[in-house]
């Protein structure tokens, strides 16, 4: 373990901030995963970019997106390790949600080939990516406004026999399913302390409350990992501690959480390793701590007129 | 001034064959809008596919089919059939039509998608080419009798306070029926897990897809599912008034529909049904008011004529579109966390 | 996703707004109306002598073929007109006449139905038709072999001039149109009706009110065109500041600004047609065309100078949007909206000369459409939908691809007449866009979008 990466690591409590520690619930899975096995695991992994893990979840080769004559993403290997927090980070237009949108095959690259848990999914249809056990979010929050929020929640559960045109004018087929649907989606609203806007539409909720929302809705596939677009852009500062402290409390039940962000303070806080792009490429990887020296990151972010550049001092 | 004939106008908008027709295509169009939020301009198609449907099946293609292969269909089986292609397999055709190139593009595709089907449909229905088939631009005819046959009312007598005859009355009792099933059907569907993800799609299609839902599909099936809506419409329309003519069918027909649909309101299982009464009310009733000013001489022949009332109904029905629109989004009597237009 | 608020309030100001420009128009139609109103009479049912006829020819098979949509202009003795009709689907025309006498009647040649052409060419118009009091006199127009065989010209190099020229007028209405989608991103359905407009604006001066207080030139056609562009353009800014604008204040969405914009097409259209009637009319100018000859296809002298001014216009909006700072800001706004703002453009300022440019584009068209066939109520919508499969084809809301796209299109048009018979033609187009939003939805010059 380098000295860096050991200094930093001390000042991360193991499951986020303590005031904020999320009750247990029942409805959030639990994955057979050694989470302190594999964080340490990530201490041999050398800090440089396209750098392969001891046991990566996610790996992405040679994946190439051109928009005209623009090159978005040209990213030759990244891998993702298993049951940690990893953050991707970098300026603004570096690609890092067009990175997002080819892993979860919202787009399709021009070339590369993607595998999850093993198995190739260059030619899986998004709606089909989340049965694979991988979920995103969105940076625009996707709330659906004009539904409430257990209704949301109730959306997220998959493999629901009243979901089928012609089962679902017969009740009698689906309705024990939906009333577990119903307490799992409960259980899950008390976890994430929204219960009593149980029954209110999405759209009067706060910009942060529909973060959580949305987070709290993708739980409901039980994914195995959880992909975050920005989740603490325009949430009030008073959630934000709530919404790290669900972020570490997801990984400490054996999921992986890849996350885009701005906020270096939150990557320093939460995550167990970091990727960093600039204009499409993986130019630098390595714990939080190790970032802040990295040359090149320090080129990328100076190089880039972007207002909320990297504290490059903090951490390090 | 004849009160009564006004009175009775809007009787049968709030009730009438026209009433059943438009509620009907109405509650298609809001599985579409209302529900998946899809742009279907070509509801009148659909309608114009249950029309044909059957009255081709009666009338040129079952005559020919019987002729050519030996089948021998009696004209009662051959209303059965024709109800099937116009219910069933017309519908579907339509949908995968439409649906295919669009339903995975940008919703506006659909939107233009559908006016070109309906202008496709005119030209071809309307072109003497193929008068043994649709009966070109007088249509088709004679294909109603095994429905009439049905009527256990005599046809010379009047029904529901005069309001109409035996035959009319019948036809206004099965219509009657039909949108009771067809609300209900809706009711279960929107309720349903089903109509759930409908609902996420209108809001957002990404985020559906995100949760593992196949958005193209579920708009498929919707696009169809409130095609048949819109052809058991037209068929009922066909056989109200015994005829399938193309310019029963023509692009404003939708607009019509369109209008139903907003003013009761989209998204909501009774809002077809209040929105087609309502229009039908104020479109038949000003109408009679209109032409019997006319006639009276109330209105001057040099500003007003009796062809010309008929075209102040598609203006009211153009501005209807505009300010509901623009104002009421919601429908009439919709609260504003409703709202189906905008959010997007 | 734009955020939406539409507060159910009515705004007075913009209700005034939107009334004013329903008051305006109604106006000027109005204006327009005793004209077509004076055919309305002459068309009732009190009259008692008529002339008419069916036009019929004979198919392959020698089945019969009944033309439909092909225009026939009576005249009195005197040589002015005394009315118009139009065949319907059986082939039957019929025009009431004021009182008996003796007439000629004049079938317009460019309204026949591709492949088709009259036997005996000089006996149109058909002159010194007496008409008994009291009597429908029946006349007869026979049609003869198919025009290819008695010339040589090349029908594909024909058919290519012809979907040229229809390609050209498509693109000149459908400019506009792709620009207002590019800039305010509105799929207007109600641009059809500009250039109907703009049709029914020229024939008025051309045609109905015979303004002649300043000399001649006042109802030469060549000035109805640019009064023409002056109405459409005054109405384009006028919608755009009186309906548009007031929904995109109040950020209203996309659909709901779609919606508007359909049920405003159906108002105005119907509008038009309750002022003007349903029937065809006819500029008094290049109503008999000279054609000239160029061995494999011949031309219309109109139709010639048509393709030459619209092209020549067309490359003028063309080095407009490259050379001119206007034209770049449209481009720079359609390309992307936020980063035009962001950059110093006055992104209202943009869209309000789209408006105007576009509009006053579209009625430019709309009187090259009515020279080349007729002027009714709803031209504008059908070519909507043309203009939809050039501008689909070419690539939504790039002004380059709509020209490109519409160009095409109306080479597909004509050119499909080659397979299809000719009153199918505008299937082939509405086909062909469908198929292209399979094979190509992003279109030829587009680029793909990207998500999230």
């Amino acid at each position: 373990m380098t000295d860096e990466f050991a200094k930093h690591d001390a000042l991360v409590p193991e499951a986020g901030p303590k005031s904020h520690a999320p009750h247990p619930a029942h409805a959030l899975p639990m994955f057979d995963v050694d989470v302190a096995a594999a964080r340490s695991a990530l201490s041999e992994v050398p800090w440089e970019p396209g750098a392969s893990k001891p046991d990566p979840i996610l790996v992405a080769d040679n994946v190439v997106r051109r928009f005209g004559g623009l090159t978005a993403v040209d990213v030759d290997h990244v891998e993702v390790q298993r049951g940690v927090i990893t953050a991707l980070i970098g300026p603004n237009g570096a690609g890092k949600t067009t990175l997002f949108n080819l892993l979860t095959n919202f787009d399709t690259p021009d070339t590369g080939s993607r595998l999850f848990n093993g198995q190739a999914i260059d030619k899986v249809p998004a709606h089909k990516i989340a049965g694979y056990g991988m979920v995103r979010t969105f940076q625009l929050t996707k709330a659906l406004s004009k539904m409430t929020v257990i209704e949301n929640m109730k959306l997220g559960a998959t493999d629901q026999r009243g979901e089928s045109l012609f089962a679902s004018v017969l009740p009698v087929l689906w309705r024990k399913q939906e009333n577990e649907i119903e307490s799992r989606a409960d259980e899950l609203l008390v976890h994430f302390k929204m219960e009593h806007m149980r029954d209110q539409f999405a759209g009067t909720l706060s910009g942060g409350q529909r973060k959580l929302l949305e987070m709290a809705r993708a739980l409901m596939v039980e994914p195995e990992m959880v992909m975050l677009d920005e989740p603490m852009a325009g949430v009030n500062p008073a959630l934000t501690q709530s919404l790290l402290g669900h972020v570490t409390g997801l990984r400490d039940r054996g999921m992986t959480v890849l996350f885009v962000e701005h906020d270096m303070d939150m990557v320093q806080e939460i995550s167990d390793w970091v990727i960093v792009m600039a204009e499409g490429k993986i130019i630098a990887e390595g714990p939080p701590g190790s970032i802040g020296q990295n040359q090149a990151v320090v080129d990328a972010y100076l190089g880039s007129s972007h207002d909320s550049a990297l504290d490059l001092g903090e951490g390090s | 001034m004849d009160y009564q004939a006004i009175i009775e106008s809007l009787f049968r908008g709030l009730i009438g064959e026209r009433f059943i027709v438009f509620a009907l295509a109405a509650i298609g169009l809001n599985l579409h809008f209302g529900y998946t939020g899809l742009l279907n301009f070509g509801q009148a198609v659909f309608m114009a596919a249950g029309a044909y449907g059957l009255a081709m099946m009666v009338a040129t293609v079952g005559p020919r089919l019987n002729e050519n292969t030996g089948l021998n269909m009696s004209e009662t089986t051959l209303f059965w059939v024709g109800v099937f292609t116009a219910v069933v397999v017309f519908p579907i055709l339509f949908a995968l039509v439409m649906g295919i190139p669009t339903l995975r593009l940008r919703a506006d595709y659909l939107a233009i998608v559908t006016i070109a089907v309906a202008e496709i449909f005119r030209i071809v229905a309307r072109s003497p080419r193929f008068d043994w088939l649709t009966g070109s631009s007088d249509g088709l005819t004679g294909f109603s009798g095994t429905f009439y046959d049905l009527s256990p009312f005599s046809t010379t007598g009047r029904y529901f306070f005069n309001l109409f005859t035996g035959n009319q009355f019948f036809l206004v009792l099965v219509g009657w029926t039909i949108l009771a099933i067809g609300t209900t059907i809706c009711w279960l569907l929107v309720r349903s897990p089903w109509g759930r993800v409908l609902k996420a799609i209108r809001e957002d299609e990404d985020a559906a897809r995100s949760l593992g839902k196949n958005a193209y599909s579920y708009k498929m099936q919707a696009l169809i599912l409130g095609g048949m809506f819109g052809a058991v419409g037209g068929m009922v329309r066909a056989v109200g008034f015994s005829v399938a003519q193309p310019d029963n069918f023509i692009t404003d027909v939708t607009f019509f529909v369109w209008v139903a649909l907003i003013l009761g309101g989209a998204g909501k299982v009774f809002g077809p049904l209040v929105g087609a009464a309502l229009l039908y009310a104020v479109l038949d009733s000003s109408d009679t008011v209109l032409r019997q000013l006319v006639e009276n001489d109330y209105i001057p022949s040099s500003f007003m004529s009796g062809t010309q009332v008929g075209q102040v109904r598609f203006m009211i029905v153009g501005l209807g579109l505009v300010l509901l629109a623009a104002f009421r989004p919601q429908g009439i009597f919709g609260n504003k966390e409703e709202m189906a237009l905008d959010d997007r | 996703m734009r955020s939406a608020n539409l507060t159910p309030t009515v705004q007075p100001a913009w209700l005034r707004l939107i009334l004013g420009a329903v008051v305006a128009l109604l106006g000027l139609v109005a204006l327009g109306g005793p004209a077509f109103a004076q055919e309305d009479e002459g068309g009732s049912e009190g009259a008692t002598e008529s002339i008419g006829g069916t036009l019929q020819t004979k198919g392959e098979d020698g089945e019969k073929i009944f033309l439909e949509g092909v225009t026939f202009i009576v005249l009195d003795a005197g040589g002015s007109e005394v009315g118009t009709a139009e065949s319907d689907a059986e082939g039957v025309w019929r025009v009431d006449l004021p009182s008996s006498g003796v007439y000629s009647v004049e079938l317009v040649e460019a309204t026949l139905p591709e492949g088709n052409a009259l036997r005996n060419p000089e006996k149109n118009p058909l002159e010194g038709i007496e008409v008994q009091p009291n009597t429908n006199k029946n006349t007869l127009f026979p049609l003869g072999e198919r025009e290819a065989s008695d010339n040589n010209t090349n029908r594909v190099a024909q058919l290519t001039v012809d979907g040229l020229k229809l390609g050209l007028i498509i693109a000149i209405c459908a400019i506009g149109l792709s620009l207002i989608y590019g800039t305010t991103g509105l799929t207007n359905f109600a641009h059809g009706e500009m250039v109907t407009i703009g049709a029914m604006v020229a024939y008025l001066f051309n045609v109905t009110w015979h303004l002649d207080w300043l000399g001649d030139w006042m109802t030469s056609l060549a000035f109805g065109a640019v009064m023409a562009v002056l109405v459409t353009g005054v109405l384009g800014f006028a919608f755009n500041e009186g309906v548009w604008k007031p929904l995109r204040k109040r950020g209203a969405s996309l659909i709901a600004a779609l919606v508007v914009s359909i049920g405003f097409s159906i108002f105005v259209r119907y509008i038009l047609l309750y002022q003007f009637g349903g029937r065809a009319g006819f500029y008094r100018d290049f109503r008999i065309g000279q054609s000239i000859d160029f061995g494999i296809f011949t031309i219309l002298k109109k139709d010639l100078f048509i393709m030459v001014f619209v092209t020549l216009i067309l490359v003028c909006v063309g080095l407009a949007l490259q050379k001119t700072r206007a034209g770049k800001a449209m481009r720079a706004v359609a390309d992307n909206r936020d980063l035009a703002e962001s950059s110093g453009i006055d992104v209202e300022k943009v869209i309000r000369l789209v408006w105007i440019i576009g509009s006053a584009l579209a009625g430019l068209g709309g009187v090259m459409f009515g020279m080349t066939e007729n002027i009714n109520w709803e031209m504008g919508f059908r070519l909507l939908l043309l203009m939809f499969a050039g501008v689909t084809l070419g690539g939504l809301g790039t002004a380059y691809g709509a020209l490109l796209g519409s160009i095409i299109a109306g080479l597909f048009i004509q050119l499909s007449t080659l397979i299809l018979p000719g009153d199918m033609k505008n299937v082939g187009a509405l086909v062909a866009l469908i198929l292209i939003l399979l094979i190509r939805p992003q279109g030829l010059l587009g680029r793909s979008e990207r998500i999230g």
